[in-house]
Parts: C-alpha cells; sequence; structure tokens
C-alpha cells in the first residue's frame, strides 16, 4: 500500500482484496473447521440426532463463519481511509450493497462443502493452513491473475472467492459487477448441492461406523 | 554433567517427536512446508504487482521470516503443551537440569526452522527469479543459523508466557503475522513509521533478514558482521528472559499449587 498507492486507483484496489482475504481466512478456519469445532465440544451427536436436518444446521453455520469476515472489509477500509487516505468513492453504491451479501452467501457454502469434506480426515487442520495463501494468490484478491501462470486463472474460475472479489471490485470502482453477482450466486447453489451430498454422506459413514464423536 | 546431556539431547528430541506424535507426516508436509511455499510465491508475486522490490528482496524476507513456523509456533508448543497436556507437573516433579530441559526443546525446533527456511530459499532458486551463488551460500547459511536461533529464542520467551496465560496460542498467532510487518520482511525498514521500525529492531528476524538480503545482493561475511551479532545479541536477551519467566512461573506454580490450573 505505501509505494503501489502511487498509481492511482490502486489503494481501494488492494484495500478491497485485503478485506476478502479476512473474509475467505474467516470462511476457512471458521466454516471450514465448524463440525470438527462441534465435534471437540462433544455437540456433534446432538445436532445430528435432533429432527432438524444437519444440512439446515450446518448452513447458518458456515455463512455466519464467513460473514466475521465483513469485519475485515470494514477494518481494512476504516484504516485505508483514517492512515493512508484511501478514497472511499463507490462508482455502484447499490450494486456494492448487492455484491457483499452475495460474495458472503458463495463463500459461506464453499465453507459448508470444506467442513463437509474436511471432517473425513484427521488433518484437515493442516490443510486449512495449506489452503490459506494460495486461495489468497489463485483467487486474484491482490495480484491479477494476468501476473500468474495461464493454467492458473481457470482453477480461480471454480472459486467463489474469484467471483466475490469481481463483484467487490468492479461495484467499487466501475465495471460490470452483474455478472460476478451472478456467478457467486450460481456457484452457491452448486455448492450447497455438493454440501447436501457430502454432508449426508459423512451423517452415513459415521453412523454406519460408529464415529461421530470421534477425533 | 551427562545427565545435562541427555536431559538436553534426548529430552528435547522426544519433545519434538511428542509435538508432532499426533499427527502423520502429511501434517507436517502441508504446515511446516505447503503454507511456506505459498507464501514465498504470494509475497513474491504481490511485489512483481506492487513494483515495490525484486524477487531477490522478498524470497530472502520470507525465506527467513518461515523460519518462524518452528520457532514461534513449534517452541510455544514444546512449552505451553505441557500445561494444555497436564504433562506439566510430573515433568517438574523430575529433579532435571531445568537449563537442559528448557534449551534442550530449542535445539529440534532450530534445525526444523533451518529446514523450512532451506525450502523457502529452493522455491525461490526453482520457481522465482532468485539467484545465489556457491560462495554466498556459506555466509548465508550462518546467517541463518544465527537468526532462527534468536527467534527460537523469542519463542522460548512466548512459551514460557504460557506456563501462565490462558490463551498463549492467540498471541503466537498475532505475533506471528506481526512479525512479518514489524521486521522488514516484505517492506522496507525505512518505510515503516518511526516507531514501527524501533519495534521492528528491537525483535529477531529484522537484523537476520538484512544481512541475509546484503548477502544475497553480494556483500561479504564481514561486511555484515555486526548485523548478525545484534542478531545473535538480541537471542541472548530473549531466552534470558524466557528462563527467568519459565523459573518464576514454576517456582509460582509450585506456591500456588496453579501449575496446571487453565
Amino acid at each position: 500500500m505505501f509505494e503501489a498507492g502511487a498509481r492511482p486507483g490502486t489503494l481501494l484496489y488492494v484495500a478491497l482484496g485485503a478485506g476478502l482475504m479476512g473474509v475467505w481466512s474467516s470462511t476457512l478456519f471458521g466454516a471450514g473447521g465448524a463440525i470438527q469445532w462441534q465435534r471437540w465440544q462433544g455437540t456433534l451427536e446432538l445436532t445430528v440426532s435432533a429432527p432438524t436436518p444437519f444440512l439446515l444446521v450446518m448452513i447458518p453455520m458456515t455463512i455466519s463463519a464467513a460473514s466475521i469476515g465483513l469485519y475485515s472489509i470494514a477494518a481494512t477500509l476504516f484504516w485505508g481511509r483514517v492512515f493512508f487516505g484511501v478514497p472511499l468513492h463507490l462508482v455502484h453504491p447499490w450494486l456494492f450493497a448487492l455484491a457483499l451479501p452475495a460474495t458472503l452467501l458463495g463463500l459461506g457454502l464453499l465453507g459448508l462443502v470444506m467442513a463437509s469434506t474436511f471432517i473425513l480426515y484427521r488433518q484437515a487442520s493442516a490443510f486449512q493452513n495449506l489452503l490459506e495463501y494460495p486461495v489468497w494468490l489463485i483467487t486474484g484478491l491482490l495480484v491479477p491473475l494476468a501476473l500468474l501462470p495461464g493454467w492458473v486463472a481457470p482453477i480461480g474460475w471454480v472459486l467463489s472467492p474469484y467471483w466475490g472479489m469481481r463483484a467487490v471490485r468492479e461495484s467499487a470502482l466501475g465495471g460490470d459487477a452483474l455478472v460476478p453477482i451472478g456467478m457467486c450466486v450460481g456457484l452457491a447453489a452448486v455448492y450447497l448441492v455438493l454440501g447436501a451430498i457430502f454432508l449426508a454422506n459423512f451423517e452415513r459413514l459415521a453412523r454406519k461406523h460408529a464415529t461421530l464423536s470421534l477425533t | 554433567m551427562r545427565s545435562f546431556w541427555r536431559v538436553f539431547f534426548v529430552g528435547g528430541v522426544i519433545s519434538y517427536r511428542a509435538l508432532f506424535n499426533w499427527i502423520s507426516p502429511v501434517m507436517y508436509v502441508t504446515t511446516m512446508l505447503g503454507s511456506p511455499f505459498f507464501q514465498v510465491l504470494f509475497f513474491a508475486y504481490l511485489g512483481r504487482f506492487s513494483r515495490l522490490q525484486d524477487d531477490t528482496f522478498f524470497v530472502v524476507g520470507n525465506g527467513v521470516q518461515i523460519s518462524a513456523m518452528a520457532a514461534i509456533y513449534g517452541m510455544t508448543m514444546g512449552i505451553a503443551n505441557e500445561r494444555n497436556f497436564q504433562t506439566l507437573s510430573p515433568l517438574l516433579a523430575t529433579p532435571a537440569n531445568r537449563l537442559a530441559l528448557f534449551l534442550g526443546r530449542a535445539l529440534p525446533q532450530i534445525a526444523s526452522g533451518l529446514f523450512v527456511s532451506a525450502f523457502g530459499f529452493g522455491i525461490g532458486l526453482l520457481l522465482l527469479d532468485f539467484h545465489l551463488g556457491w560462495s554466498q551460500v556459506p555466509p548465508l547459511a550462518l546467517v541463518l543459523v544465527v537468526t532462527v536461533s534468536s527467534c527460537t529464542c523469542f519463542g522460548l520467551l512466548l512459551g514460557s508466557i504460557g506456563l501462565r496465560a490462558r490463551d498463549v496460542f492467540f498471541i503466537s498467532n498475532l505475533v506471528y503475522f506481526l512479525m512479518l510487518l514489524f521486521c522488514g520482511v516484505n517492506l522496507p525498514l525505512d518505510a515503516l513509521p518511526g516507531w514501527m521500525s524501533a519495534i521492528g529492531r528491537c525483535l529477531p528476524l529484522t537484523h537476520g533478514i538484512e544481512a541475509a538480503r546484503a548477502i544475497a545482493r553480494g556483500a561479504a561475511l564481514g561486511d555484515v558482521s555486526g548485523l548478525i551479532v545484534t542478531e545473535a545479541a538480541i537471542g541472548v536477551v530473549y531466552a534470558s528472559v524466557a528462563f527467568g519467566l519459565f523459573r518464576y512461573f514454576e517456582y509460582e506454580g509450585r506456591r500456588r499449587a496453579s501449575l496446571e490450573t487453565m
């Protein structure tokens, strides 16, 4: 931010990217470990055995974990404004207001997919540590994908942070934000289906092998 | 004397194995190598985008800093986990020499930190625009040994605090990421506000990174000897304070019967 800010428009670009890095971190560790955390707390058996579908219990947990990342965006923009003089002029404020919840929805449901797959592996926390930097990199949160090798971009396309970043940036800095917003919602629907399948599979395996409470 | 070295070496190795006995090698690779791998790449590409510095600046900065994975997290867990796993009382009930017990835990972490650091430099050599001549390797290795040792001494301090603090892992997390900012890892120290660079100069890594950067750019060992001595002195100060705190918390824990109170 110190040096790159010398180029017009870069400061807000970087501030939004840094904010979304926080959203990804809270999704990765909060949502990704949501089931594991319940297991450690001894509440997993209770929630699974309750008549409410487990999926409906998990969705608000993962979306709320992603929403904690809103603090990162707010704090980064606040620091940027107060300490670095980052201009906070939003080109499409209404689209920006739409882009944020769409991004959180996309990330929250990606968190659901992670939670339902990570739970099957004892080493899941290691994968959580591993996934922080690469997703920051391949979804273009700070570094434009054009600087990375060509094969990286298609990986980013299937990840909601990439579209969330585009939605937020294009609504703030100018551009067509509707397409990325639509992609966030579309990917969220795909993640929901995947999460439901993985969660049902996890529940079936855990009941079959009596491993629900095993860490 | 034989008992001292037995506690120092064997005790240290057992402690390190205990740290990793609940995980598979996969976890070591993903945590200690995977994350640093992407950290080096992330900041190097960020540097290319911001045009702040060249790849060498970021490879050296992050190559040295990633050793803090072992030095900070490993060392904090190596000591503080004794309390979390309720093994502190039996450990302190033994007549084992406390200095051997304390420093022995640092040795495997130093070795691990050096390995992670060497891996980070390897990434730079293989994937980024970073070059190192054979003649630069020995002085760089010396700088790394001193810097990683110094950083491990800082980890010892955090671990000692973990004998009393309720959530030392929050502190070690915070410290690890603040060191990225304060120690000139990804920004030149003189680009930081004065108070930040002043704090950075009191922390481990800062002088080591500066020395490593100078060597990577062709400086001789003699040119950076002052930086190396300062880095070593910082480590000695932190180790002394850490050992003092360790003994104090042991004494207080015995007096108040609160050794393993969570």
